[in-house]
């Protein structure tokens, strides 16, 4: 019936369509380009052990690109769109990921996620492809101090060398431990620790590193390696890892019924260590860039109120899975806008200037005065963290 | 002490790998195939005991049967979609079919359960602890090479004394002929995967409280419970179950005296070592076919 009717119409009907389409595109295609989104890449892990962190910054992004949006996008009315990718905590997919957002997505930035080897396998990719990637979880040291000139990599997150400095000071001073047995996962993160450590430890004269035991992500067991570390006299463990072998190290501590304090590196948030370490989850104390509970500023009031409105899952502080995730991503993302903003143009290497002479921002977990220089790409340091451990589901910080 | 707590865990993980291989040597016993993805059925077993007794709430025997039932259906399903379509065609082709049906189930396992792993709440089990000489033991320590060790012995049993074990290894010696003497060869191969099945998932359901549960909990367990059965010799419940105890005794000695970076290559080179010298295995004998 239609095929007939369309027929019917007849020739001159058509041409004039035509004719008039042809009059419509460009107006159509003109407003198009000045509306056009642009584009922000995010590779991390939305699915396997650590989909909670990808989860996390995923949170963080889209609240300050909400934020953005509604004060009407960047360079002139252009809406910021996150394109986002699933790296599965796994380097080469993580590269491909990163891949395909550079070149068939066209994005102007990307934003990592929480595993520090995806991280490192794309610093080379966006230095060569100019293309700034900012951290906002990883933080292997060597992921910003890359040696490459100019740097395109940034952070807005903590940073191995630096936390290792304050988890070996946490344990002196806080804990009175004398001999740190180092429990670190087997893979590049835990090795960029591992130096850390040690470095650390060589300019600490309280406390000095006993021993040094690895262990895998399915590793079900780790008794024989606590034990080695209790025999060489440790009396804290220092863990490097994510929630799920993380929370194995806690429970074989546990079954050998070892009350040995344990400082943590901030792996262990990404998941639900309380649910899988048990009982003992509590016992580890490790470290944030921010925490959600107690006073917050204004722009922590703010960022409460809007992830309350947009996730009906959050109640309050406590419902705030992986905070660093969300708090990083959301700083780094109203950091990244201004950049772009300042540099008039989502051209990479303009966006990478402007990001290194940025001025002052009023940020989430600081006020941030020029967060980043030539030779400095990261945003926060040291005197930025805060010691936390688990209280039942939530993360309070350590009295 | 160094000794002894390595010993404690290496007889637990060792009976797990005992377990699954197992599983590996009942449906090998009766049909000359096994399901490669062991490791999957075994990761089945936890999953599902979790969903009913954690998050339906269900009371915790009554998800654990329920777990251990659908594990034995699984491996029915396993024999009839992957290893009996191909094997009566004279195919070998069950060997990827069986993997591609594990990964298969993985993958559901991920949409269904989740991506994020989760962990059983405490339980006596593990709260419950006493002390043997300064060392602390769980009662699951206990329960796990317990249940390795009786489920070794029930096979042994049924195998070599009733008349449906006697069947069972009839099957494998000549199915014509032992279906010519009444042996229903279809019910008999059904059931070795049964058995498999549920092996693997009181496998599962053990060392669930121990780890955590996620879709790809049981894949490296799986590649460990296979060089394990074929390190005892395919063919014998007791050098299987013994040679998942002496694999896993090695590698909770080799982390605790070497540290943990040797533990993987020495002990996967133990295992070359020993089937070089042994080529059948540690307690198996070569097949004789006769003519």
């Amino acid at each position: 019936m239609k095929l007939v009717l369309s027929i019917s119409i007849g020739r001159r009907t058509a041409a004039t369509f035509v004719a008039g389409l042809a009059l419509l595109l460009p107006a159509v295609h003109g407003s198009a380009w000045a509306a056009d989104p642009i584009k922000i890449g995010q590779v991390a892990a939305l699915s396997g052990p650590s989909a909670q962190s990808g989860e996390a910054i995923t949170r963080g992004l889209q609240v300050a690109i909400d934020e953005i949006n509604a004060k009407g996008g960047l360079l002139g009315g252009r809406k910021i769109e996150l394109v986002q990718r699933d790296d599965e905590s796994n380097p080469p997919r993580g590269l491909t990921a990163a891949r395909e957002l550079i070149f068939k997505e066209k994005v102007a930035a990307l934003f990592g996620g929480l595993d520090s080897p995806v991280s490192l396998a794309i610093v080379p990719l966006a230095n060569k492809e100019k293309v700034p990637f900012i951290g906002v979880w990883a933080a292997a040291t060597p992921i910003t101090r890359n040696g490459a000139n100019p740097n395109f990599v940034f952070r807005v997150s903590a940073v191995d060398e630096f936390v290792d400095t304050r988890l070996l000071k946490h344990a002196s001073e806080k804990l009175g431990a004398k001999k740190a047995g180092l429990i670190l996962i087997n893979n590049p993160w835990g090795e960029s620790n591992e130096k850390g450590l040690k470095a650390a430890d060589a300019k600490n004269p309280n406390i000095e590193i006993v021993g040094v035991e690895k262990f895998e992500n399915n590793d079900v067991d780790l008794v024989p390696q606590l034990t080695r570390l209790k025999q060489a006299g440790a009396d804290v463990l220092i863990l490097v890892g994510n929630a799920a072998p993380g929370a194995q190290v806690m429970k074989s501590r546990e079954r050998m019924g070892w009350n040995v304090p344990v400082v943590s590196h901030w792996g262990i948030s990404g998941g639900r260590f309380p649910e899988l370490a048990g009982p003992t989850a509590g016992d580890a104390h490790f470290v944030q860039t921010y925490s959600f509970f107690g006073d917050l500023n204004p722009v922590g009031q703010r960022l409460m109120a809007a992830l309350k409105n947009k996730y009906p899952d959050i109640k309050g502080p406590e419902d705030i899975f992986s905070p660093v995730g969300t708090a990083n991503a959301y700083d780094a993302m109203h950091l990244l806008a201004k950049a772009i903003e300042k540099a008039g143009s989502t051209d990479g290497d303009a966006i990478r200037r402007s990001l290194e002479n940025l001025g002052t921002h009023e940020g989430l977990i600081k006020t941030y005065n020029n967060p980043f220089s030539k030779d400095e790409h990261d945003a926060l340091g040291p005197d930025d963290y805060v010691m936390v451990r688990y209280e039942g589901e939530r993360i309070v910080p350590v009295k | 002490m160094l000794l002894i707590s390595a010993l404690i865990t290496g007889l637990g993980l060792g009976s797990m790998y005992g377990l699954l291989a197992l599983g590996f040597y009942v449906t090998y016993a009766v049909s000359n195939t096994v399901n490669f993805a062991q490791g999957s059925t075994m990761m089945l077993g936890a999953v599902i005991a979790f969903t009913f007794g954690v998050t339906l709430g269900w009371p915790m025997w009554i998800a654990i049967a329920l777990a251990l039932v659908l594990c034995a259906v699984w491996g029915v399903i396993v024999e009839r979609v992957a290893v009996h379509p191909f094997v009566v065609r004279g195919s070998n082709s069950w060997l990827m079919a069986t993997v591609a049906l594990g990964i298969i189930l993985e993958n559901v396992v991920l949409f269904t359960f989740g991506k994020d792993p989760r962990g059983m709440p405490p339980s006596v089990l593990t709260t419950d602890a006493f002390y043997l000489a300064d060392i602390k033991i769980q009662p699951l320590q206990i329960v796990i090479p317990a249940t390795g060790l009786a489920i070794a012995i029930c096979l042994q049993y049924v195998s070599t004394r009733t008349k449906y074990g006697k069947a069972l290894l009839a099957v494998v010696q000549n199915a014509d002929a032992a279906r010519l003497m009444g042996i229903n060869v279809t019910v008999a191969i059904l059931a070795a995967f049964a058995l498999s099945g549920l092996f693997a998932g009181v496998a599962g359901v053990l060392i669930a409280p121990l780890f955590t549960i996620s879709a790809s909990m049981g894949t490296l367990f799986g590649i460990k419970a296979f060089a394990v059965a074929i390190l005892g010799g395919i063919t014998n419940p007791w050098g299987v179950v013994v040679a998942g105890l002496i694999y896993g005794l090695a590698e909770a000695s080799i982390t605790a005296l070497l540290g943990s970076t040797y533990t993987q290559i020495v002990t996967f080179s133990l295992v070359i070592l020993a089937l070089a010298i042994r080529p059948h295995g540690l307690f198996g004998q070569a097949a004789v076919k006769k003519v």
